[in-house]
């Protein structure tokens, strides 16, 4: 085992465990301030849940055995996954750093999904949501592109570090269940973002997160985690300009959450690519994503569908346009432009399945949770109308009072 | 001219300038208070260990608005059905106070009283 690429590999797993309570700040400042407690502990309550279940079973269905669709329980407890050697994944770095590594993923993908019943989902319901939705698909999903023997990957699928398993996974999810939980009340007047450093503190720490993301996917300190960084950092600044000279276009002012937007939808464009594009292949998927999502969130405006803070725009948009553009702008004979069209099909393939079966999935777990008598996924009128904070977690973000 | 001012719940804000503005307002503001009236307190948690204690000042909005004294029952009526918890409403749902004004003067033109409304 190389002891430099597993010190690079504890580093980006703790990046990448960081990027989570990122977007809480980033979720947090978006909502009004009488749901920011709630809206934070979404994010934050899926570090406890889905840490407990990756270890307990979530690990072994995603990577345990050769199947086509999923893991075995094999490594119930990470039971035989080892610390010190690798038979599992053929990296560089030890099983079980492999398996700190994906714990990390598979925490921020259901929390990135909660944007869009922010505001009015139950969070007790919430809390069973994030078990099922990462064993029945977030641990289906990542067998299939990166498990050993998964039919993606056995296909030639090209998913460097999640666009398909987290981005697009998730965004369609969110579709799903803002369709499910319907729409805020009094939405329709508009909801002013609460705290816009908040959304910039958060967009920041996820870029500084996504480092670890990225670079980190190679499982090894080596020139791809060197080139994923750079075009990383690239994609999401180039998108950050497209956000903010199309605002500027179209409103005449330059907005701090909409240049905060551009960077996540850069980011998320770049995710699946990153280890395979170069630099100018790195600030085309950039504006590309600006462009696109930009229009997507002007479009689900239009649309009036309540995706509360815009997951399937960004997220789900930018996963699908980055997927696309892995099977363009990658080099080495790989991608569109380097003479192949091959991965740019095998990716649409891949983007397609994702899109099926996530909807599906989350549709029908959340249907289930719906009906259980004690769940239901909605907070009653009155809580949502006073503020989920107070009502479901007794606690308030901001206490304006002296009095006691 | 009166002063008419409602406190109501933060949550009833909305509903409540739209219903002034539909009957005929020229103008309000709004103050978000924290106080006491017959409601209980809410309670929060104020420690690790799950201690809560009962906060007995609520968060609530006062809205006042300035108008004839003719408005004063459309107005009036207008605030109760807007800030009112269903049917039959519920304690916290606020109180409102109607005061006399002697004068009004708006500084842009210098116009006075109902000219400046």
């Amino acid at each position: 085992m190389d002891s430099g690429s597993i010190a690079w590999m504890l580093a980006a797993s703790a990046l990448v465990l960081f990027m989570t309570p990122g977007l809480a700040f980033f979720y947090g400042g978006l909502v009004r301030g009488k749901n920011a407690v709630s809206t934070v502990m979404y994010s934050f309550a899926a570090m406890g849940v889905v840490s407990v279940v990756w270890v307990l079973w979530g690990y072994s269905l995603a990577f345990g055995g050769a199947g086509d669709f999923i893991g075995n329980f094999a490594y119930l407890g990470l039971k035989g996954v080892s610390s010190t050697g690798n038979d599992i994944h053929g990296a560089a770095v030890p099983d079980m750093l492999v398996a700190i590594f994906q714990m990390m993923f598979a925490i921020i993908t259901p929390a990135l999904i909660t944007g869009a019943f922010a505001e009015r989902f139950k969070f007790k319901t919430y809390l069973i949501f994030l078990v099922l939705w990462v064993t029945f698909v977030y641990a289906p999903i990542a067998h299939w592109v990166w498990g050993n023997g998964g039919w993606l990957l056995d296909l030639g699928t090209l998913d460097f570090a999640g666009g398909t398993v987290v981005h697009i996974n998730a965004g369609i999810a969110a579709i799903a269940a803002a369709y499910l939980v319907g729409k805020r009340r009094n939405v329709d007047r508009g909801v002013e973002p609460h705290n816009v450093p908040f959304v910039i503190i958060g967009a920041a720490i996820l870029w500084f997160g996504w480092f670890g993301f990225n670079a980190g996917s190679g499982l090894a300190a080596d020139g791809i985690a060197i080139n994923a960084f750079l075009v990383t950092n690239t994609a999401a600044a180039a998108s950050m300009v497209v956000w903010l000279i199309l605002g500027n276009i179209h409103t005449g002012k330059m907005s701090a959450v909409g240049a905060a937007t551009g960077v996540v939808a850069g980011l998320v464009a770049i995710t699946p690519a990153s280890g395979y594009v170069g630099p100018m292949g790195s600030v085309a998927i950039g504006i590309g994503a600006g462009v696109l999502t930009f229009y997507a969130v002007r479009f689900r405006y239009k649309f009036g569908f309540d995706d509360a803070l815009e997951v399937m725009a960004v997220h789900g948009i930018g996963g699908i346009w980055g997927a696309l553009a892995t099977g363009i702008f990658a080099v080495g004979g790989i991608g569109l432009i380097d003479g192949s069209a091959r991965v740019l099909g095998y990716n649409a393939i891949a983007v397609v399945a994702t899109i099926g079966y996530s909807f599906i999935v989350t549709f029908v777990i959340l249907k289930i949770l719906d009906v259980i008598p004690g769940l239901g996924l909605r907070a009653e009128d009155v809580e949502e109308d006073g503020g989920l904070d107070i009502a479901l977690h007794g606690e308030r973000a901001y206490v304006g009072d002296g009095a006691d | 001219m009166i002063k008419i001012e409602a406190v109501v719940r933060p949550e009833r804000v909305n509903p409540v300038v739209d219903a002034l503005l539909e009957v005929g307002c020229g103008g309000y503001h709004v103050a978000n208070v924290t106080g006491k009236g017959t409601q209980q307190g809410v309670e929060v948690f104020t420690g690790r260990g799950a201690t809560t204690t009962i906060r007995a000042a609520l968060p609530k909005s006062v809205i006042t608005t300035v108008v004839r004294a003719s408005l004063k029952d459309v107005v009036v009526n207008a605030i109760i059905e807007a800030a009112k918890s269903g049917e039959e409403g519920q304690i916290g749902d606020g109180k409102i106070f109607i005061s006399p004004i002697t004068e009004v003067i708006r500084v842009r033109t210098g116009e006075r009283d109902d000219a400046a409304l």
